[in-house]
């Protein structure tokens, strides 16, 4: 079974947005039409995307740490925004794992997004129906994009390679080994959906070095420092000088 | 969760509708075992034919909650796993018995069906399907509310009984109106009920603010973000010009305004209703159960209100600061 996922590393994400206007730009430019903005250039613009990039403040002044963090829609193993929808318009698929909107049937009752605990979902006010990252399903299989291409526009754009795809059930997928490695977890636990997109945690290189690995007790060295009086006889240092 | 009018009017006029329902079926049934004096077919219509009115009254309100209202067939095909599907196919279940119901009652279709040598077998036997599949559509309404488990106001079975309560309780008070002026013989009975039902109705939303009063919350801003420190902020959301996320999830109202309207629905749903029916029972005035069911209903217009206003869902801790 496959099960397509993101890996965002949080520990690299530079908080740049360059996912979401790509997301933006490509999903607003596919067949399933355009993802709605109200008012763009206006006072008030609002608009529906499938991924925004967050800040949060970790700590409390001077030891602070600022973390962005990008989110869209989780792809959840145990999806409870599916088995919610009354018309069977959201689905996740078998084949791959991917959670989708069928815009032809939904009816726009708002009540998968109860139901996502997370925020995936964003509701287009033009179209009047449930919208959601699609992990850019119309780009991952397109056979005219050249294969190393055929990634979701927010991870090809990632200026800093933070966003990682690929099959989490793969064990030696590069997702799974990074997630095995790096520490990878998931959004709210807690809740039991099972989220198929997992994040790095920040991380610091450090080096553990304990005192006696300093000054060591048997160091042969420290025992060899006695310093001895200058000899007074002719050595072969003195005829090399 | 910001209220929707649509979802606030489709619950409280087919919570009354059935009620109502309820109300005439079991008071047809009392007089068909001679406990209450017998009514004419025709008071059984057209006090099924107003139900009806009451559950159309919700389905035209629900309408307006939909993005596409054309296809709201649709909705009827998941019921294996969504309470909404359920409720879909409920409500029609519900408004086509209760128009039958009310059409042998009109036309005064009348057969010994079970050799009793009673009359009224026929309204009895449709009745009791009817108040089946109302009870059914109190459980679907309300636990498309109580099944999702991230908004923890609404997931407990007080949601389940609060609905069934104070619905049944609007409409018995309705029925107490209605037949003040068709059936003085059988208020009692329903203006009774009526304040039975209202303050057991009383006695559970009561338990369910005292719950979430006392609510523990299962996701923190931690969990959501999955870093592990006491303090953590939110700097921004990701946008400033307001999303879905925000206009939905937010009714943006104070503190004090939220505590207002749950001080005006306690005292317009349970107090006031109670005191009104049982003064129409002392004073025999039709006009005051009018009032009472009126004053009531209003109070179930503030009380839903409050039930989504109240609902915090875990995804607002993603929308905490524009910026």
């Amino acid at each position: 079974m496959t099960q397509l996922a993101l890996v965002i590393d949080l520990n690299v994400c530079v908080g740049c947005h360059a996912c979401v206007t790509s997301c933006k730009q490509w999903n607003t430019s596919g067949e399933a039409g355009p993802l709605f903005d109200d008012n763009p250039y206006g006072k008030d613009p609002t608009g529906t995307f499938f991924n925004r990039v967050q800040t949060y403040e970790v700590g409390e002044f001077p030891c602070t740490e600022t973390l962005h963090f990008p989110k869209s829609c989780l792809h959840c193993e145990d999806a409870p925004c599916v088995p919610v929808c009354p018309t069977g318009a959201s689905y996740k698929r078998a084949e791959d794992g991917i959670v989708l909107v069928n815009y032809d049937k939904c009816i726009g009752c708002k009540y998968c997004s109860w139901a996502c605990p997370y925020g995936a979902r964003e509701f287009d006010e033009k179209q009047k129906v449930m919208k959601k990252c699609t992990l850019c399903v119309d780009r991952i299989y397109d056979q005219s994009i050249p294969e190393d291409r055929r990634k979701p526009a927010c991870v090809i754009s990632c200026p800093t390679s933070a966003r990682l795809f690929g099959d989490v059930h793969d064990p030696e997928s590069e997702v799974s080994i990074a997630i095995r490695e790096g520490g990878g977890y998931q959004l709210m636990p807690e809740w039991g959906t099972k989220p198929a997109n997992h994040y790095l945690p920040r991380r610091k290189t450090k080096i553990r070095i304990h005192e006696d690995e300093l000054v060591r007790a048997d160091n042969p060295l420290r025992k060899e420092d006695i310093r001895k009086e200058k000899s007074t006889d002719i050595t072969l240092d003195d005829w090399l000088m | 969760m910001n209220p929707a009018f649509s979802v606030i009017f489709l619950t409280t006029l087919i919570g009354v509708g059935q009620g109502l329902f309820l109300a005439l079926f079991s008071s047809q049934t009392y007089s068909i075992v001679n406990v209450l004096p017998p009514q004419p077919g025709s008071y059984y219509a057209l006090g099924g034919a107003i139900a009806l009115t009451f559950l159309v009254g919700g389905l035209v309100a629900s309408f307006f909650h939909l993005g596409h209202p054309e296809r709201a067939w649709r909705a009827a095909t998941q019921w294996r796993t969504s309470w909404l599907s359920r409720e879909v196919i409920a409500l029609p279940l519900v408004m086509g018995l209760v128009f039958v119901y009310a059409a042998v009652n009109w036309l005064g279709l009348d057969a010994d069906l079970f050799g009793w040598g009673l009359h009224g077998q026929i309204p009895l036997i449709v009745g009791t399907l009817g108040a089946a599949a109302t009870l059914g559509l109190f459980l679907c309404t309300s636990m498309i509310y109580g099944a999702i488990k991230f908004l923890q106001e609404w997931a407990s079975p007080l949601t389940v009984v609060n609905f069934f309560l104070m619905g049944s309780a609007s409409g018995f008070a309705f029925a107490a109106a209605y037949a003040a002026f068709m059936a003085p013989g059988v208020v009692e009975f329903y203006a009774g009920w009526a304040i039975t039902l209202t303050v057991a109705a009383f006695a559970s939303r009561a338990a369910s603010l005292l719950r979430n009063a006392r609510i523990k919350r299962i996701a923190s801003i931690q969990t959501a973000i999955g870093v592990r420190h006491s303090k953590v902020q939110q700097r921004s959301m990701g946008f400033m010009g307001g999303s879905y996320n925000t206009r939905d999830y937010f009714h943006g109202k104070s503190l004090a305004f939220l505590k207002s309207v749950k001080w005006i629905f306690l005292v317009l749903v349970f107090p006031v209703p109670v005191l009104l029916l049982w003064l129409g029972l002392t004073l025999g005035n039709p006009v005051v159960y009018v009032v009472a069911f009126a004053v009531q209903y209003v109070g179930l217009l503030f009380e839903r209100w409050f039930f989504f206003a109240q609902a915090n869902h875990p995804q607002n801790l993603y929308y905490q600061v524009v910026g």
